[in-house]
């Protein structure tokens, strides 16, 4: 397994909206290549024949990749009433006309 | 004996003689919170007003002489991690910080409908992620046996408040061992129901694949009634699974004969505390000496429990946690430039450094490339693990190890380290992979003073068996009833 570089790291944060200063970059990077260093144990394991395991009932499958036999958790498809939509934005941090606000994204000089 | 100190069956025998009240009951928690409530620092919130309405509601029920719940009236506490409609739950997060829920969890409603009484929400280390509660962004949760030590994590909180009697039981999650390592540390029962049990509607979500929400109590009596008002499956939670729910008190049995208890060789190695694998191991000579069998077993994949989790774990927890943007919830970021820095400055301020360490090894873990070699081979060591667990339960009936390879570590002593952090976790993981259901109930005490727990564990649904074994090892000693006198004059 590879390890992860302070670039790896800048990228990784990108991917996940974090954003760190060099001090900090350079922590997690240490700390990351620790963990995935002892996470590397893994690598002794023949694992070509092993299936996966992405769930431990695997009589119900719910999204993608049903095994044979499952059974898959559907609900009727009835509307009905969701939260009243005031109550949903009490805790926006900004809201507007009954929308979630948030900052521009439209240039407006086009 | 005062009141807060006793448990929900003996409470419930009270309240239906009339020889207490529910508010009564309530005034005495809420005393025992004012002695050493400061000391321990077990809740974020106190509800002391929802707590008295409920209770005069089911004061009224009994006062009418109407067939109460047993858990009518009882003193519970909530994991901050639970969402409680109209009252503050944070996750111990400064991002959910001034988040109020606009519903109940579906466990919410169950115990609204049992008559249960909330006393408050209790710590956490943030979004659930940790060995010892010193991930909380709020406050450090110090251990009712021992100030200067850590009641265990994710869920210290609602260990310690149990322990130190502020609260009769209490909800928690179990991820990786947040409820049956922290029960362990503060010497009180906890458990952790076979994943798809309990519907985890309104439970903050961590790691989809291995979260779910258990109990809390003094003894394995309240542990069986809590598990009975929360189990089922439920429309809201798709991977809450449809299979009938037991009376849990069935398997209240003081008999162990006939049954087979296996001891996975690879929990007693040499990083395991002597003291704890002696006391473990007396514990199993006390169920052989009543008539179980005992055999030595292996688990062959165990070392590898650890790996895994901390890739599935992050992974999920990196995919969960996108959706803490400053957009519809939450802290935001009042100065960005633009929405994508508003995103990242949002995110970057609002967690602190465990969970973006989590959200950087999930990313990283599924990110282009990396996928295949990291999350996928987690998937397959996973498949493994479980197959560990599938082969023993042919042979025996349920499995016995130690909860915590260490009792309660000082506070500061790990934190420097996340990997050794993460070690804390090297006897409960395991089982999670497979799903299982699995309890921790006090088998005794270090040469210090500290807690030790028996971790039990059985094939999934079969909490019955294990509530078994756990009661009669209960009912044939009596750790479970030691209380941690808490030092409320000493130096905090």
């Amino acid at each position: 397994m590879a390890t992860i570089t302070t670039d790896g790291v800048r990228h990784v944060a990108n991917l996940a909206r974090l954003e760190f200063n060099d001090e900090e970059t350079e922590h997690f990077t240490e700390q990351l290549a620790r963990i995935l260093e002892y996470i590397g144990k893994l690598n002794e394991l023949e694992t070509d024949d092993v299936p996966p395991t992405s769930h431990i009932h695997p009589h119900q499958v719910f999204i993608m990749g049903a095994q044979e036999g499952a059974a898959h958790v559907a609900k009727p498809d009835v509307v009905k009433p969701s939260y009243p939509r005031e109550e949903v934005l009490v805790n926006a941090p900004e809201a507007e006309e009954g929308y979630f606000g948030v900052p521009r994204v439209v240039d407006r000089s086009h | 004996m005062s009141l807060y100190e006793l448990t929900a069956h003996a409470l419930h025998e009270k309240l239906k003689n009339r020889e207490i009240t529910a508010v009564a009951l309530v005034e005495s928690i809420y005393a025992r919170i004012a002695e050493v409530e400061s000391h321990v620092k077990g809740y974020l919130t106190l509800t002391k007003d929802i707590a008295l309405e409920q209770a005069s509601h089911a004061d009224a029920g009994f006062q009418k002489g109407d067939e109460m719940p047993p858990l009518a009236g009882i003193p519970i506490a909530i994991k901050d991690v639970i969402c409680t409609k109209g009252v503050r739950t944070t996750c111990g997060s400064k991002i959910l910080e001034n988040f109020v829920p606009p519903y109940d969890a579906t466990v919410m409603t169950k115990l609204h409908e049992h008559g249960v009484v909330m006393v408050g929400k209790t710590n956490m280390d943030e979004f659930a992620m940790g060995s010892s509660t010193e991930n909380s962004a709020y406050q450090i949760t110090h251990n009712p046996w021992n100030l200067d030590t850590i009641p265990g994590g994710s869920s210290g909180g609602s260990a310690a408040v149990v322990s130190a009697d502020t609260a009769v039981c209490s909800l928690g999650s179990d991820t990786g061992g947040s409820i049956r390592q922290p029960a362990a540390l503060c010497g009180v029962v906890g458990m952790k129901p076979t994943y798809g049990r309990v519907s985890r509607y309104g439970l903050v979500a961590f790691a989809s694949s291995l979260d779910q929400i258990g109990p809390f109590t003094k003894d394995v009596t309240d542990c069986a009634l809590l598990l009975n008002a929360i189990c089922g499956s439920d429309a809201l939670d798709a991977t809450s699974v449809d299979v009938p729910v037991p009376d849990f008190t069935r398997g209240l049995i003081n008999d162990v004969q006939g049954l087979k208890i296996g001891v996975p060789k690879e929990y007693f190695t040499p990083a395991l505390d002597t003291e704890i694998a002696d006391s473990v191991q007396r514990a199993i000579a006390v169920l052989e000496s009543l008539g179980a069998t005992v055999e030595e077993i292996s688990l062959p994949h165990t070392e590898y429990a650890i790996a895994t989790y901390y890739i599935i774990a992050p992974a999920e927890a990196s995919a969960n946690l996108a959706r803490y943007d400053g957009v519809r919830y939450g802290y935001r970021n009042e100065n960005p430039e633009d929405l994508i820095g508003m995103y990242k400055k949002t995110r970057s301020e609002g967690f602190g450094e465990e969970v973006k360490r989590r959200i950087m090894l999930g990313t990283f873990a599924l990110s282009a490339g990396y996928q295949d070699a990291y999350y996928k081979k987690a998937q397959k060591a996973r498949t493994l693990i479980k197959s560990d667990f599938d082969a023993a339960f042919e042979k025996v009936d349920v499995i016995a190890t130690p909860t915590s390879p260490t009792p309660a570590f000082k506070i500061g002593e790990r934190t420097a380290d996340p990997l050794q952090m993460y070690l804390s976790d090297v006897m409960t993981t395991p089982a999670s992979h497979a799903g299982l259901p699995g309890i921790s109930v006090p088998c005794g005490f270090v040469q210090s003073g500290l807690p030790i727990g028996l971790q039990l564990l059985g094939p999934p649904f079969a909490e019955e068996k294990v509530l078994r074994v756990a009661y009669t090892f209960e009912q044939n000693t009596e750790h479970h009833r030691q209380k941690p006198k808490i030092q409320t004059n000493g130096v905090v």
